[in-house]
């Protein structure tokens, strides 16, 4: 938690300076096309730092939201394949990617970083091929059950009625109870601290008697299935899918909401709520830079450096810590003496 | 020092160095004329190694001075070190194997001619130093295909290239054998004619008392004494080393042994596959392995506790045959591992003190299947932090900040908490202080007595012959011989480890 406080500061910053310089930004429709954008990415996020908490990366995520998105329909329309065939189907696909991932990384023990580029270009060649590269639609009424993960809050039968659910969308609470779920795992589970241990000192951890190499299959596998689960909530809300961009560069994104969050890629440190906090500064930077006027061909630059700046500040803040507690062991030995 | 002595070439006065959490160096003082063997002998973590780290430029002091013939030099890198005149051989050599021989001794400094790296030149001039030391090979030989001892020469050869003055070696005949252990003191001694000046780091007290003029001995990072040839003997240097009584010492009471814990049946030598390893540990038994750097002695404890395969041949604990594909499977037996590289194999340097002792029992303790255990932990913890006494602020402090005796003690308190019936030990003591190493080896006894079969992993004689029932001795992956307690001395176990 007090790891967070200065990403929930520059949070409370930005949210400030783009209420009072942005016209619209406190509108109900931004604010909660806001929440929900953080809300994807926030998951896909939780997923890819299993994997880097293990201290591997996987970029394949973007295109693999790609193809995922594109098989979809593909198999619901194309070839008449009901809505929970397919959403199996989907799973298996997901669990089989996370076990190619893992398996090489594991069994061959080759670089995540290749093993991802590899297959970041190999799924969306497949994403293209398989459709022709042309454009997928999730409008179709068949859908209509899936649709309601990406509507308002007040859609569901629980909520109904409630005039403040009416502002809050679905993708929010999905969002809370993943990264409940993933917290939990992380840790309150053998798992997860089989994950943290190895990710540190994956040969301590395996002379300590951790299965390390299924461990490691495991945290692809979950990143991928998140993944999958992302790209069907990303293409739900926008609708229409390319095959040859949806999802290009959410890898990326996800990444840096991963870093940003105080995960650390030589593995071994990672928080949930850090990451979902990395989301979400993420995107209100996004959203203040369309409201404040800011030309959007700068877009990417302001992220880039904030997250640059985010990690320098935070390099800098443990160098003084350590060397403060150096300072003062050195200060207790030659006392002792 | 009296007036009439001459300067020495190199001096070290009042040195201090500090780590956190550690006093490396205290007040260390050492002197070196020219052509002078001196021996620096003292236990595992005594502060040899950080010493010669400075004097070799890699670690600047926190305070002292460091003279070279009189005058005061900063050594702040290891070129000025160079420049100085003095050259450190590491104990693990540093040479490029896929350089051929002339490469290495040169690498850095090649002499060039129009700008190119001039061969001719590096071969003579190799040739010329490979003579002096009486070592007959071809410059352009790949230094892979020489053996260990010739490329120890290799390494005094680059060394003399610089035109070093002073000469450190660490260990160096840690991985010798016979015949080329007496081809290295041979050449030191050529050298000591020729008026180089040699500070020799060992553990082999013979090679000591053969070759040095002089003996300097650390404790803990001070000096703890210093003997002349008259007064070198085998005892007086072991006394100053380990300061007080060495029957006290090593606490070692051996008890009859029970049945057998653990049964080692004809596996496959891992570094040797035509030789097979045999050997059984009884409960309450202190069984040493002993044998030269690179004998293949952690790789035998590697399969037993099933990081490497078993290709053929059978383990037994308690009776019980195992089927072992990794480390899972030999905790599940009951068998805990020590290893060798504290830092890097055996505790998690990150996660704090409770967290590493909670590390091997996360599955047995498990709740619902699947959740953490934190009061477990939490007792196990505390009840190790108290049984070992670690030495720490409190559990949740994170292990890096622990000295190197504490650290090990994480390493004892994560396997003890798992109440093994075979404890393998690799390097138990290694870079820890003689406190801690005392209580080890107390600790060790203690286990005995209740009925733990130890196996332990030293390079250290006096703590071979001082704790151990019987030594099973290595040489190059086979097993060479066996020695009952009553039979150990340095000569024995050096027959055997440098090949029978």
């Amino acid at each position: 938690m007090k790891k967070n406080l200065g990403i929930l500061a520059v949070i409370a910053v930005v949210f400030i300076v783009t209420a009072i310089g942005g016209d619209g930004f406190l509108s109900a429709f931004n604010l909660y096309n806001l929440v929900e954008r953080i809300s994807l990415y926030a998951i896909i996020g939780i997923g890819v730092s299993f994997v880097i908490v293990t201290g591997g990366i996987d970029l394949s995520i973007g295109s693999f939201i790609g193809l995922c998105a594109v098989t979809f329909p593909f198999l619901v329309i194309g070839h008449n394949v009901s809505l929970t065939t397919g959403l199996l189907l989907l799973l298996t696909m997901s669990v089989c990617a996370g076990l190619f991932h893992g398996l090489l990384v594991t069994k061959l023990d080759l670089q995540p970083f290749v093993v991802t580029l590899c297959t970041l270009m190999m799924y969306r060649g497949v994403a293209r091929h398989l459709v022709s590269d042309s454009t997928m639609g999730y409008s179709d009424e068949r859908f209509q059950p899936l649709s309601l993960m990406v509507g308002r809050l007040s859609e569901l039968p629980w909520f109904e009625g409630q005039a403040w659910a009416r502002h809050v969308p679905v993708a929010l609470l999905i969002m809370i109870v993943i990264g409940v779920l993933a917290a939990v795992f992380l840790n309150r589970t053998i798992y997860g601290r089989d994950l943290m241990a190895l990710g540190r000192n994956r040969e301590a951890a395996h002379l300590s008697g951790i299965n390390t190499t299924k461990m490691i299959i495991l945290a692809y596998v979950l990143c991928s299935v998140t993944s999958g689960f992302g790209a069907l909530l990303f293409a739900l809300d926008v609708v229409s899918v390319q095959p040859s961009t949806f999802g290009s560069f959410y890898e990326l994104y996800a990444i840096a909401a991963a870093v940003l969050g105080g995960c650390s890629l030589r593995g071994g440190e990672g928080s949930i709520f850090g990451v979902i906090l990395g989301a979400a500064l993420m995107r209100l930077l996004m959203n203040s830079i369309q409201m404040l006027g800011v030309s959007d061909a700068l877009e990417e630059f302001v992220i880039g450096f904030v997250i640059l700046l985010g990690v320098i500040i935070d390099v800098i803040v443990k160098r003084v810590v350590a060397k403060r507690r150096a300072r003062q062991q050195a200060t207790v030995a030659a006392g002792a003496e | 020092m009296s007036e009439s002595e001459p300067a020495p070439l190199l001096s070290v006065d009042r040195v201090t160095k500090r780590f956190p959490g550690v006093t490396a160096l205290k007040d260390v003082c050492l002197s070196l004329q020219p052509g002078e063997v001196l021996a620096l002998i003292g236990e595992n973590g005594a502060g040899k190694s950080t010493l010669m780290k400075i004097l070799a430029g890699v670690q600047l002091p926190d305070e002292g001075t460091i003279r070279v013939a009189g005058n005061s030099v900063t050594l702040d890198s290891v070129h000025t070190s160079q420049s100085q005149g003095i050259a450190l051989i590491h104990q693990e050599l540093n040479l490029s194997g896929n350089l051929d021989v002339g490469a290495n001794i040169f690498l850095g400094r090649e002499p060039r001619r129009f700008g190119l790296i001039d061969k001719d030149t590096i071969r003579k001039k190799s040739r010329a130093l490979l003579k002096r030391l009486g070592l007959n090979v071809d410059p352009d030989t790949l230094v892979d295909h020489l053996p260990i001892g010739q490329q120890q020469l290799v390494e005094i050869a680059r060394a003399l290239s610089v035109d070093a003055r002073v000469l450190i070696m660490d260990e160096p005949t840690s991985s010798l054998s016979q015949h080329e252990t007496e081809r290295l003191m041979q050449v030191v001694k050529e050298l000591r004619c020729d008026g180089v000046s040699v500070i020799y780091i060992s553990h082999r007290l013979r090679e000591v008392m053969e070759l040095a003029d002089r003996v300097t001995v650390f404790r803990d990072g001070e000096n703890a004494g210093e003997l002349t040839r008259e007064e070198m003997t085998h005892d007086s240097m072991v006394q100053l080393m380990v300061g007080r009584d060495v029957s006290q010492f090593y606490s070692r009471q051996p008890h009859p042994p029970g049945d057998v814990a653990l049964e080692v049946s004809a596996i496959t030598s891992p570094l040797d596959p035509g030789q097979r390893l045999s050997f059984q540990v009884r409960q309450g038994e202190i069984v040493g392995v002993s044998g030269l750097v690179g004998a293949g002695r952690s790789e035998m404890l590697e399969v037993v506790f099933g990081v490497r395969p078993t290709l053929q041949g059978h383990v037994k604990v308690g009776g019980r045959q195992l089927r072992l594909r990794s480390p899972v499977d030999a905790v599940e037996a009951g068998l805990a591992l020590v290893p060798e590289d504290r830092k890097k194999q055996g505790v998690i340097l990150e996660l704090a003190v409770r967290t590493n002792i909670g590390l091997a029992g996360l599955r047995r303790h498990r709740r619902l299947g699947a959740f953490l255990n934190e009061a477990q932990e939490k007792a196990d913890s505390a009840a190790m932090v108290k049984k070992l006494r670690i030495k720490t602020p409190g559990d949740l402090q994170t292990v890096q900040f622990l000295s190197g005796g504490n650290q090990q003690k994480v390493v004892l308190g994560k396997w003890l908490a798992m109440e093994p019936t075979v404890l393998l030990l690799d390097e138990p003591t290694r870079g820890i202080d003689i406190g801690a190493k005392h209580e080890i080896y107390t600790l060790m006894d203690q286990l005995a007595a209740a009925g733990m079969a130890i196996l332990f992993v030293s390079s250290e004689m006096e703590e071979i012959i001082g704790m151990s029932d019987r030594v099973i001795v290595m040489h190059e992956g086979r097993i060479t011989g066996e020695l009952p307690r009553e039979q150990l001395t340095e000569q024995s176990v050096m027959q055997l480890a440098t090949g029978g």
